[in-house]
């Protein structure tokens, strides 16, 4: 799995790329945490290229939920595909973050 | 093809060699291995693709729990997963059994709960996935060894009425 972390005016991408297991999940909690440094008014996860994510994936992204609200930073996932999304309904937590279409949605959500 | 029987529900496994065998180390780099054979032997059982992604994602976590809480990350220690259809009769599969054992220290398997949904935290996630996504999930110490867990897991290809009274609902 690949990660990549782009700074843009007032907003952070972090865009993984593969699956993400535990094998990787540990790469993605250090994107997300650097992602996070400076307090950016707005964090989005770009899931497109995703098929695939494990407990230990949704681990990563619940840390940086938390990480998010202490700082008041905005965390936004979107282009979740099937697979993925479907974990974050068996978990239950589809209510618990702001999941959205796309990017352009993703930028005003 | 040989019948895994319907007795795998409390946990028994079936008298009968698996159909496959997989063994692999500890290490989280053979997950995703694992986890494509195990979703394209579902898909010959029977299972659409949307129960074959949970299967795997079953069996997934379970492998996770091993790594990181049987073998404490260790990446030296062996797991063992084998597969049967369970037969019932008919032209194809009723379901599938998956069977995990390992050789790491034993626990009370009473103690291998799911958390709470409402606690949003990192982790913990894993038994309570399987629970969800699996018709039963069965955990116990492997008999006449001093080491080792075995998981036993079992999937219908119609367990939608079953996880409904289950529920409650």
């Amino acid at each position: 799995m690949e990660v990549s972390v782009e700074r843009r005016d007032g907003f952070v991408v972090v865009a993984p790329e593969g699956d993400v297991d535990l094998s990787c999940a540990r790469d993605l909690q250090q994107s997300l945490r650097e992602a996070m440094e400076g307090s950016p008014a707005r964090v989005i996860v770009d899931l497109e290229r995703v098929p695939y994510m494990d407990s230990s994936g949704v681990a990563t992204l619940v840390e940086a939920m938390q990480i998010a609200r202490k700082q008041s930073t905005k965390l936004v996932l979107c282009a979740m595909q099937d697979k993925v999304r479907s974990i974050f309904e068996i978990a239950r937590l589809d209510r618990v973050f702001t999941i959205v279409q796309d990017m352009e949605e993703a930028s005003t959500a | 093809m040989a019948s895994a029987g319907q007795s795998t529900d409390n946990g028994t496994v079936p008298g009968v060699d698996p159909h496959v065998t997989i063994e692999l180390l500890s290490q989280p780099r053979y997950l995703s291995g694992a986890r494509d054979l195990v979703a394209a032997v579902s898909k010959r059982f029977g299972f659409n693709d949307s129960d074959c992604g949970r299967i795997s994602l079953a069996v997934d976590e379970a492998l996770c729990n091993v790594i990181r809480h049987g073998y404490d990350r260790s990446p030296d220690g062996r797991i063992w997963v084998r597969v049967w259809p369970i037969e019932e009769g008919g032209e194809k599969p009723a379901g599938i059994c998956v069977v995990i054992d390992d050789e790491a220290a034993q626990v009370d398997p009473t103690i291998i709960k799911g958390r709470d949904l409402d606690d949003v935290r990192p982790g913990g996630l894993g038994v309570y996935i399987m629970r969800e996504v699996m018709t039963s999930v069965h955990f116990e110490r492997r008999s006449g060894q001093d080491m080792g867990m075995r998981l036993v897991m079992t999937k219908l290809i119609d367990d939608q009425s079953e996880k409904a009274a289950r529920h409650g609902s």
